[in-house]
């Protein structure tokens, strides 16, 4: 199903998405429009133009692909499914997502991933083509978080305050210039077993968005993982 | 450890002419108090770990145990006093952050009790309650304040969505993992029974509990703890959680050992791990970012549940809640800072935030004052100890008030303020299979019915001897309430007289 977003309210957009008895539905001429696909399940969304904040927040079984950049909170709390951004995203990306995917062409904003978590057979993943603002993965739970770099191999394609609070999952950080990060993670180079370990999730981006996997593969990358998951253990004393 | 010496904050008095030497304190006792001495043939204790719980005075066959304050203590000073000193041995000892939990218990002006209520005399005669109808029932939710016309003509009946309680009472947010199963069992079993609502905290909703969803209110707060599509259906409302009157500012942290399997489902994380909820939810900076995750709970559960945002009172409380009632928000819940927690540190919960009774007075009258009051319904909370305390809160502007200390109480807490070990005695905020089972949720629904029943009755004694026949005309009817022995502006603030006046 078509549905032309031009002059719609979200509501509007979200009511006839809703209603919709088509899994697969293609927007068209969206401009910022918000929630798109909040609480949805079911549906291979495609979207032409600018999905506005929140795109796909609490996203359970449905797929969303964005032919071009996203704006704040994409997936926020999302529980499962994919997104695809062939282009950049806005700030708090990925906030608190439980599972699902998301990936991005280019580059995401401040506050990337930030309270991603994992449980069980559930494991988010987020990986950034591009670079990323300050505080990625910022009280990281859980999940992978994978940025490439793409076009920034000359700097750190992460932010500052990487990975603060981080105390569950894993990071990997595709650069020769090592990512700013608290003294809590552990930031080592990673090995051929972790490289064999994210080779499929690699190979996902580079068949979305027509990169060669070995070629994004074969290079240097960063892994933080949390030195310990209470990381908080001893700061507090009973009273 | 000489130079970090302090005395036991209690001492264990045994009479050892009554003790039978049956060893049920031994037992009964988390904190490893009790302990009999073969040598000496009789019980002893550490009265250092003492918490004074009363639990074990309580189930004694005997009657023979008493719990003291110590007395011996530092040399008396007004101005460091003996915890000051105490806290700073710990910290000294271990250079950590106080923890402690419940409300605080420093000697703040608690202003419900300096308020008096008004009753009729003559003319306008009271109402007695056993006689006349006597409507507690209260709706919160947006107001409709025009009327609206479909396309063809015809008056748009439909309202936004609400909450509708028999009693203008709710069960505040409590964390499954702070408090036990069983204790979140007795609260939703009570809502359900009395009509009104409990509120699942921010560490999910036990798969056991959807079925009480009519009755639940769902939080998301900012660690998104169980936060999931069906998670946010299954309630009668969403609370976003944005501050709590304990901890004004700062986040939550359950320690690892408290995520035992079925809590680490419930939240949906792995066992053994911090929950950590963040200070702020990092994509809250603005009233429009608030309004942003509304509407997409609203989106996500299609306009069909009231949104609550919950506040904590804190200095700019009045302006604040003005932007929150403008951010789509159905119903807002300002927390005092005397309200209880399971755990916040010390400093912050003793120091930070304003008393619920100012902070209420001054949202209800800025909202008024802005024309913007019946946009949203104000719930009250942060230690609302009793009836009276309910209707003074009404009559300042509250549509209904959230409880959570004396549910607690009704299920048996005695105030120990320790729920931050994780060792309740009383089986409620732990998660020791051996303490929660102590908890009978059959026992523990029926006191909080009889609890809420029995206020509800006094609120009805109240209004009707006010001559008032329902909570919405006594609602922001501060002409009801007196200060006594408040400085002009405490009245000003509280928008009420003095008594005499
Ligand atoms: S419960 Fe009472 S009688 Fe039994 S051992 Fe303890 S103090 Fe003695
Ligand atoms: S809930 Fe338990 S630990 Fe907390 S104050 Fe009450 S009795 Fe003490």
């Amino acid at each position: 199903m078509k549905i032309n977003a031009e002059n719609l309210s979200f509501r509007e957009l979200n009511e006839k998405i809703r209603s919709s008895k088509s899994r697969k539905i293609e927007i068209e001429n969206m401009l910022g429009q918000r929630y798109t696909g909040s609480g949805c399940t079911g549906k291979d969304i495609h979207i032409s133009g600018i999905p506005g904040n929140a795109l796909g927040a609490y996203l359970t079984e449905c797929d969303i692909t964005v032919y071009g950049n996203a704006q704040d909170a994409v997936g926020d709390a999302m529980n499962d499914g994919t997104i695809t951004i062939h282009g950049n995203v806005g700030d708090a990306a990925g906030y608190g997502m439980r599972d699902g995917k998301i990936l991005v062409k280019g580059s995401a904003g401040y506050r990337a991933g930030i309270h991603m978590k994992e449980y069980m057979e559930k494991k988010p993943l987020m990986v950034i083509g591009g670079k990323t603002g300050d505080f990625l993965a910022e009280y990281q739970a859980g999940g992978r978080i994978i940025v490439l770099g793409i076009g920034f191999e000359e700097q750190c394609p992460v932010g500052d305050f990487c990975a603060t609070g981080m105390h569950g999952g894993v990071m990997y950080i595709r650069s020769e210039h090592e990512p700013d990060h608290p003294e809590q993670v552990l930031c080592e180079d990673a090995a051929a077993a972790d490289i064999k370990a994210i080779k499929p999730d690699v190979e996902l981006f580079a068949k979305k968005f027509d990169y060669d996997a070995n070629e994004l593969l074969n290079a240097h990358f960063f892994k933080l993982t949390p030195n310990t998951n209470s990381p908080y253990r001893r700061l507090y004393v009973n009273n | 450890m000489p130079v970090n010496y302090f005395p036991a904050e209690f001492e264990v008095l045994r009479n050892y002419d009554k003790c039978i030497q049956c060893r049920a304190c031994e037992r009964q006792c988390s904190n490893k108090v009790h302990w009999f001495d073969a040598d000496f043939g009789k019980m002893l204790s550490h009265d250092e770990k003492c918490v004074d719980c009363q639990r074990c005075v309580s189930i004694c066959p005997t009657g023979a145990l008493k719990i003291k304050p110590n007395e011996n203590a530092f040399r008396k000073s007004a101005n460091y006093t003996q915890p000051l000193m105490t806290e700073a041995y710990r910290q000294a000892g271990t250079g950590s952050v106080l923890l402690s939990s419940m409300g605080t218990p420093k000697d703040y002006p608690v202003y419900w009790d300096k308020i008096l209520l008004n009753a009729s005399q003559v003319t306008n005669p009271p109402i007695d309650p056993l006689r006349e109808p006597m409507e507690t029932r209260v709706f919160l939710g947006k107001r409709p304040t025009q009327m609206k016309f479909k396309k063809n003509g015809e008056l748009d009946l439909s309202l936004e969505p609400s909450l509708a309680l028999n009693v203008p009472i709710m069960f505040s947010a409590m964390s499954y993992g702070s408090i036990s199963k069983n204790a979140h069992e007795s609260l939703a079993r009570a809502a359900e029974e009395l009509g009104t609502y409990y509120n699942t905290g921010e560490g999910g909703l036990h798969k056991d509990f959807y079925r009480y969803g009519a009755n639940t209110i769902v939080q998301v707060a900012s660690g998104r703890f169980g936060v999931h599509k069906d998670y946010l259906n299954a309630g009668a409302a969403i609370e976003i959680k944005m501050g709590q009157g304990a901890k004004p500012g700062i986040g939550g942290h359950l320690p690892g050992e408290k995520i035992k399997e079925d809590v680490a489902h419930t939240r949906m994380i792995p066992r053994g791990t911090d929950a950590i909820s963040p200070a702020p939810h990092h994509d809250i900076y603005s009233i429009e970012d608030l309004r942003q995750l509304i509407f997409s709970v609203k989106e996500a559960t299609e306009y069909k549940k009231p949104v609550i945002v919950k506040i904590a009172a804190v200095h700019n409380v009045a302006a604040i809640a003005s932007g929150v009632a403008r951010s789509g928000a159905d119903i807002i819940a300002i927390d005092g800072f005397r309200g209880g927690t399971g755990a916040a540190p010390t400093r912050i919960r003793d120091n930070v935030g304003i008393p619920i009774e100012l902070a209420l007075a001054a949202v209800d009258g800025r909202l008024r004052h802005e024309g913007i009051r019946n946009e949203v319904s104000i719930v009250a909370a942060g230690s609302i100890r009793c009836s009276s305390d309910a209707v003074k809160a009404i009559a300042l502007g509250a549509d209904a008030v959230y409880i959570a200390t004396p549910a607690l109480l009704a299920m048996g807490c005695h105030l120990c303020r320790s729920c931050h070990t994780g060792k309740c005695n009383w089986g409620i905020a732990t998660q020791e299979p051996e303490l929660v089972k102590r908890l009978n949720p059959d026992i523990a629904y029926h006191r909080l019915v009889n609890l809420v029943t029995a206020w509800n009755h006094e609120i009805q004694e109240i209004m009707g001897g006010m001559g008032i026949n329902s909570i919405e005309a006594l609602r922001g009817n501060r002409l009801m309430l007196r200060g006594i022995g408040l400085t002009e502006k405490e009245l000003q603030i509280l928008g009420i007289l003095h008594a005499g006046e």
